[in-house]
């Protein structure tokens, strides 16, 4: 398999109060395979949605580049599609209205358009629902109509910024099991944020766990594919048990770390970390 | 202030829930149940109203009995004077009131998205927006003469600074995850104006607009009672000069009356823009 996404040494550095710099994330370098769904976890303010705003072409790094396809992103476009953990759903747009809005300035005509989005609501379960607005729906159906918006002008990569971490525990399995067979039939390649070590471990071929501030890759887990071939409770195989503790144990350094930072920073001292002054 | 205005002002213009009553009513005679509730002080003022003067409570000739004026207020319709006179106002307030919508909506989602022009111009604004529109009606008469276009530009003037502002504060107001995600897609900068910027205000856009349908008539008035030759504002002011009170009280009543349907018209307008929002 080719790389669809080339992280080559990215880092995004901001200005705060004119003279600090501040390290969101550093020479991170990671590639993502096409078709392929990686998970990142990492603990919180590590940079994790500084890496999609950067994937998504909304901001730009301060150093080295991301490559999709092997041409650096310029700016956003229709071949990424970003789902949020809050939906941004247009409150004004019913659900099918919403799941147009990408398709609308995508150029395609009117009929077609509806069509799609009724095939991509149908796709989410919401066949039947296209007429209510936003807060007309659950969470998890808010959640679904963001993902249908996303997937309706078919963006080769999907991000996702911690899209199930508002929903409800039964809410959240029922989409992870959903999002996983969308992903099999679409053969997007998704890249998805979260916090939860759970999560990232079922639906993930790979799970990125990050560094505490600056936001680096410190290792990448692989989740067996047989793994998630068993029909199973999955979660309740030893093997998921062992990875799950595996990235757990990773991550745990990463917390206490990051907790330490931001008791220094309530101190006053400047919670930014030695190495990151050197890079910055 | 408008924003601190519009957060109290909704649920005090927003309807009563429906009554509900353990006895099964018809729907008519429930709305009509509801009517009567509602207008009940209105039916004890103008009950007093008729009372007073006849009683001799109150001069009759500075206040004639209601039955009194609604009888004259008949005969000015039938004759066709008040149709002109209202007439006249209608057109000066609705024809000022849409260029001031017109204007200052688009001027304020100009504004508005910018953050350095809003930075430099809201203070101005500020001051402005502070200077009664009456103050300033010497000075239009003063350039634009005493006819048409003095009233207009009064009414033009006293109906764009709370669109204006409300519009400013609506699309600074706008959740910055919607911008983003619509960002996301690609949309171009007409497009986000059109399609997400100017949607999200428009509830506050609206409470602009009904504060400036109520400073359409205040304007429109105080114009017409400086050298005016038609108008409601006109027939209060000439009926009072000429010791014609029962004319007077009619121009009034009709005033209100505008008042009253034109913020029912524009809450209509309202809801079905903004049919979307959440209760």
């Amino acid at each position: 398999m080719t790389a669809k996404i080339e992280f080559q040494k990215v880092s995004k550095t901001f200005q705060v109060r004119n003279s600090t710099e501040f390290t969101a994330i550093d020479e991170i370098s990671l590639e993502v395979k096409t078709g392929e769904f990686m998970c990142i976890v990492g603990p919180s303010g590590c940079g994790k949605s500084t890496l999609l705003d950067l994937l998504a072409g909304l901001t730009m790094p301060s150093s080295g580049q991301i490559l999709l396809d092997g041409r650096p992103i310029k700016g956003p476009a229709l071949d990424r599609g970003i789902v949020f953990q809050q939906y941004a759903l247009f409150p004004w747009r019913s659900a099918l209205g919403n799941v147009e809005f990408g398709l609308e300035t995508k150029g395609v005509p009117e009929k077609q358009r509806r069509a799609a989005a009724r095939e991509y609501l149908a796709l989410v379960g919401l066949s039947g629902f296209e007429d209510r607005y936003p807060h007309e729906l659950s969470g998890g159906m808010k959640q679904r109509v963001a993902i249908a918006r996303s997937l309706a002008y078919d963006p080769e990569v999907l991000m996702m910024d911690e899209p199930f971490a508002a929903l409800d525990a039964q809410t959240r399995e029922t989409l992870q099991s959903e999002l996983l067979s969308i992903w099999e039939r679409s053969k997007k390649t998704i890249i998805f944020i979260t916090h939860g070590i759970d999560e990232a471990v079922y639906l993930g071929q790979r799970v990125a766990v990050m560094t505490s501030r600056p936001g680096r890759i410190k290792h990448i887990v692989d989740v067996p594919s047989d793994l998630r071939q068993s029909d199973d409770d999955v979660r309740s195989l030893p093997e998921f048990g062992r990875l799950r503790h595996e990235v757990w144990t990773l991550l745990r350094e990463e917390v206490l770390k990051a907790q330490q930072q931001e008791r220094r920073h309530k101190l006053g001292t400047p919670s930014i970390a030695p190495e990151a002054v050197i890079h910055g | 202030m408008d924003r601190a205005q519009h957060a109290i002002e909704r649920p005090l213009l927003r309807e009563p829930d429906s009554v509900s009553r353990p006895t099964p009513l018809s729907p008519a005679l429930v709305y009509i149940g509801t009517l009567l509730q509602r207008s009940a002080a209105i039916f004890v003022v103008a009950l007093i109203w008729e009372i007073a003067p006849r009683l001799g409570l109150v001069e009759p000739a500075f206040l004639p009995p209601l039955s009194e004026v609604l009888t004259t207020g008949w005969e000015l319709i039938q004759n066709g004077q008040l149709m002109s006179h209202l007439a006249a106002s209608l057109q000066r307030s609705l024809f000022g009131f849409s260029m001031a919508i017109l204007f200052a909506v688009p001027m304020g989602l100009a504004i508005g998205s910018s953050r350095r022009v809003e930075g430099f111009l809201f203070p101005l604004f500020e001051a402005l927006r502070n200077t009664p529109a009456l103050a300033l009606l010497p000075v239009f008469i003063l350039i634009l003469g005493i006819g048409e276009s003095s009233k207009n530009a009064l009414v033009i003037y006293a109906c764009s600074w709370p669109i204006l502002l409300n519009t400013i504060s609506g699309v600074r107001g706008v959740d910055p995850l919607l911008i983003k995600s619509a960002r996301t897609m690609g949309v171009t900068r007409l497009d986000m104006l059109r399609k997400v910027v100017l949607p999200a205000a428009l509830p506050t856009v609206f409470t602009g607009i009904r504060l400036a349908g109520a400073n359409s008539l205040l304007a429109l008035v105080a114009a017409e009672m400086v050298g005016a030759t038609a108008g409601l504002g006109y027939l209060i002011q000439y009926s009072q000069y000429n010791f014609k009170i029962p004319h007077m009280y009619v121009g009034i009543l009709a005033i209100t009356v505008v008042g009253l349907v034109f913020a029912r018209v524009l809450q209509w307008i309202e809801r079905r823009f903004t049919a979307w929002k959440a209760d």
